[in-house]
């Protein structure tokens, strides 16, 4: 086991049911990383990618997360309001090898949000800034972590699910699968 | 390098399958700016002044605004242009969502398209990959489904579509265009679309749209963010609710709906129900909206929220997307008295493709003419009793143009004489041939009545704007007018003391406000339409509300910060004139003359045919046109149109020798 450290956790809470699907986030996100900041729009450049299904009534904006180990393990189930949606959607795996949703369009490099950090530093994200109806919101705080990678970036994606799609979705999807997998 | 918009255009020749992508001349980007103005300048100089609407030379053009793609606030129109096959004359129709800006990011600006593909085809756009692909399979499907089905082929969530239905395929004069909650439906353009035997579009675009003026782009639009949020939360005081805020008009998030129950007219057109918005109603209604809508939806880069996603077990895609005012159409037009009936009805209306204003007074002109005996059971077998029924009955008529519906589905207007029998007497509410505003008022109106004769739009909410429809109440004037930055230049002392007399004794309609001073407040409200027809933004941040966040003053600095185009106040103004008066040439070469610039007859009770006359003279004069409403020789030399005098000289349209006195 690694040390307990403290350490400022910045996060950005994604509450999908406010999202309106207008990707202002996604634009503000392409200009603020171009070279020359704000030079370009260009959503295909963004490192948030909001699912933009109005015929499912699905909106979920996905923040380009971690690298996927090479062997995807993200095939899950994912369930809101009550409704199976399939495979991976909504993960946000910057390498994920079936699909592009966090490459560069040119260079197909990853997109890996970085939560705009800068020099000095913003009072808040740009995304956050620009989603006035609060589907993003900020939050900094301070916690004891454990000093291992691995494990904080898994909280982090725990977390990040339970804030999206509340503790006993995560839970209930977590059982099935343990489940599936224990039956030969 | 081009800033802001692509340079590019996509012609595509359905006829012989060729595809070119064509860089546009900048210069026509300093005198038309761009979306409707590039379409306008096309149309006039490609497509002959006689070509029928559904003629294969005719064109079909989609075009994204000069700041669709960019950080502008809600720019994100497409304009759909051809010649409508219900007015004849220039069709212009403009949807939001998220359409053009995928364009854009697709690498173009407009997608010109000519011919007629032999067979029901789809245009797969993705970035410089183009293709013409069989579109059997989507034949005869709704557009939402269609939209559904295309995406799920492409497993791609970001792909936009817009698509017919079976009423732009079967060629229906008013069909629509549809994609998501956005309609280009005024006009008949799907059935330009249907001639052409094209159902869909799909684009999805991964290219940089560069901006000139970076830094300055995100001050004006953190600028912009905050005055859209201080609006969202301040309705404006003495306004009705409806007007009081920006965007769209706020249907969705409005529960209460007197302003609109009991101040338009129900049936066909014809009566106001001034008691009919009850505690009962209004409890009802309330339970069926909050059940029918699942979500508030935005369009691309714009945080209002003036559309909904709504519940309809009836569709294949179990829902559809609505906003602004046909949430009642349907209901007003049959006389129910069920919100319920009109989002059921109208989910259906927009996945067949069909335009949920002129429609339902479509059905309503077909139920007088039959409750008159000009239409009869003959005309309409098994019709039923029950007016929600009959509007069911009447809509698969008309999509299919089977029976009665092959007349009624060329509107109200050609319906009304193919029939005969004194069915031309029922046609009440047409303006060049076009279903009106149903609202019939008691005092003429002089600055709406040249808003309704003189404008080319056939739709009066994308002519007005800025000032309040009625007088204010006494004591919210003077705040009203103290902070009101957005009047032009010059006209301040003019415009501020209208809003202070207006009401007043002596001050009322229909001498007030005087001849002049209506033709400069008309003119005001259409240039802000036509900027905004030109860069893509939203009527609902611009054109429309009162006190908007887009206005005269702000917005040559943000065409440049985006484009790098330099251009003043006045340029700006000059420049939206050209297009207006470009829009104006093009329908005069099609025929259009004073006679035809009417509204409404029993738009009022109150008429006053001399002083009328006398308006319109005003008006003309005013924007230099002569009595025939044709823009002068030398008005045209003025903006830059010399061409247009030129052919409008070789003619016989216009005659030097007459201009001269
Ligand atoms: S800005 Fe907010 S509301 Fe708009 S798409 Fe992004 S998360 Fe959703
Ligand atoms: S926090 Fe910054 S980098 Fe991350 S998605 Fe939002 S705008 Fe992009
Ligand atoms: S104001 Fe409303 S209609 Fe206009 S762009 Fe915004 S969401 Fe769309």
């Amino acid at each position: 086991m690694a040390e307990k450290k403290k350490k400022i956790v910045k996060q950005i809470i994604i509450n999908a049911d406010e999202c309106n699907g207008c990707r202002a986030c996604e634009a503000i996100c392409s200009g603020y990383h171009s070279t020359d900041k704000f030079s370009i729009i260009n959503p295909g450049r963004s490192r948030i990618f909001v699912h933009w299904d109005p015929y499912r009534n699905l909106f979920v904006p996905v923040l380009g997360g971690p690298q996927a180990p090479a062997e995807c393990l993200a095939r899950n189930k994912y369930i809101i309001d009550g409704k199976e949606y399939d495979e991976c959607l909504f993960c946000g795996a910057v390498d994920c090898p079936s699909r592009e949703l966090f490459q560069d369009p040119d260079s197909k490099l990853p997109l890996k949000c970085d939560s705009c950090e800068s020099e000095p530093p913003l009072e808040e994200p740009m995304c956050v800034q620009v989603c006035i109806n609060d589907a993003l919101t900020y939050e900094e705080r301070e916690e004891e972590v454990e000093e291992e990678r691995e494990w904080d970036e898994l909280d982090m994606g725990l977390e990040h699910l339970i804030k999206t799609f509340g503790p006993d979705k995560v839970l209930e999807t977590f059982e099935r699968l343990v489940k599936k997998e224990q039956t030969p | 390098m081009r800033y802001g918009e692509t340079g590019y255009d996509l012609e595509i020749d359905l006829s012989t399958g060729n595809i070119e992508k064509v860089e546009r001349d900048p210069k026509l980007t300093e005198l038309y700016l761009g979306g409707l103005g590039l379409n306008a300048y096309t149309m006039w100089s490609r497509v002959p002044a006689d070509a029928d609407p559904f003629d294969p030379d005719n064109l079909l053009i989609f075009a994204a605004g000069l700041l669709d793609g960019t950080m502008a606030h809600g720019a994100n129109r497409t304009i759909v242009t051809s010649y409508s096959p219900q007015t004849k004359l220039l069709g212009f129709s403009m949807m939001g969502g998220f359409w053009a800006p995928e364009l854009k990011y697709a690498g173009y600006d407009r997608i010109i398209l000519k011919g007629k593909a032999p067979e029901l085809v789809y245009l797969w756009i993705n970035n410089d990959k183009v293709e013409i692909r069989d579109a059997k399979h989507l034949k005869g499907k709704g557009t939402y489904e269609t939209s559904y089905l295309i995406r799920q082929e492409m497993k791609d969530s970001k792909v936009q579509v817009m698509a017919i239905g079976l009423a732009g395929e079967n060629r229906v004069f008013f069909a629509s265009l549809e994609h998501g909650r956005n309609s280009a439906s005024r006009l008949g353009l799907g059935a330009v679309m249907g001639s052409k035997n094209l159902k869909a579009i799909a684009v999805r675009g991964t290219k940089d749209v560069p901006q000139a003026k970076p830094e300055r782009m995100k001050e004006l639009y953190f600028e912009l963010l905050k005055y859209i949020q201080y609006r969202l939360q301040n309705p404006l005081p003495g306004i009705p609710g409806i007007l009081a805020y920006i965007g769209s008009p706020q249907e969705m998030k409005l529960f209460d709906e007197r302003w609109h129950t009991t101040s338009f007219a129900w049936g066909h057109a014809r009566y106001r129900r001034k008691d009919f918005w009850t505690e009962e109603i209004e409890k009802k209604w309330a339970e069926t909206q909050r059940r029918r809508i699942e979500r508030y939806v935005s369009c691309y880069n714009c945080p209002v929220e003036c559309g909904a996603i709504i519940r309809h077990d009836g569709l294949t895609t179990h829902r559809y997307l609505m906003k602004c005012f046909s949430k009642l159409t349907y209901l007003m037009a049959a006389e129910s008295d069920s919100l319920e009936f009109n989002f059921d009805i109208a989910g259906k209306a927009q996945e067949y493709g069909l335009d949920g204003f002129t429609t339902p007074q479509v059905m309503a002109f077909a139920v007088e003419l039959y409750e008159n005996g000009i239409l009869t059971d003959k005309d309409l077998p098994g019709f039923p009793k029950n007016n929600e029924e009959r509007f069911y009955y009447l809509l698969e008529k008309i999509v299919r143009r089977e029976g009665i519906g092959d007349i009624l589905a060329d509107g109200v207007y050609w319906a009304a004489r193919r029939i005969g029998k004194g069915a031309e007497k029922f046609d009440h509410n047409t303006t060049k041939k076009h279903e009106q505003m149903v609202i019939k008022l008691g005092m003429l109106n002089p600055i709406y009545f040249l808003m309704y004769a003189t404008g080319e739009k056939g739709n009066i909410t994308q002519i007005e704007g800025q000032i309040p429809q009625a007088p204010l109440p006494k004591e919210v004037r003077e705040e009203f007018v103290k902070d009101w930055p957005h009047v032009p230049k010059g006209k301040e002392e003019r415009f501020k003391r209208f809003i202070l007399e207006w009401g007043d004794e002596g001050k009322v309609f229909p001498f007030y406000p005087p001849p002049d001073l209506c033709c400069e407040l008309v003119e005001w409200q259409e240039i802000m339409h036509y900027i905004d027809d030109c860069t893509g933004v939203c009527a609902g941040l611009s054109s429309f509300p009162i006190k908007p966040p887009y206005h005269i003053h702000n917005y040559p600095e943000i065409i440049s910060a985006a484009t790098g185009l330099e251009i003043d106040e006045d340029e700006l103004w000059t420049t939206a004139t050209r297009v207006r008066t470009l829009v104006r040439a093009i329908n005069v070469r099609r025929g259009m003359r004073r006679k035809d610039e009417k509204p409404p007859e029993d738009h009022w009770k109150k008429r006053f045919p001399e002083y009328e006359e006398k308006l319109l003279d005003t008006y003309y004069k005013y924007r230099g046109w002569n009595k025939e409403g044709i823009p002068t020789i030398k008005t045209l030399k003025n903006l830059n149109l010399d061409y247009v005098a030129e052919d409008f000289i070789k003619r016989g349209i216009l005659k030097p020798e007459e201009e001269e006195e």
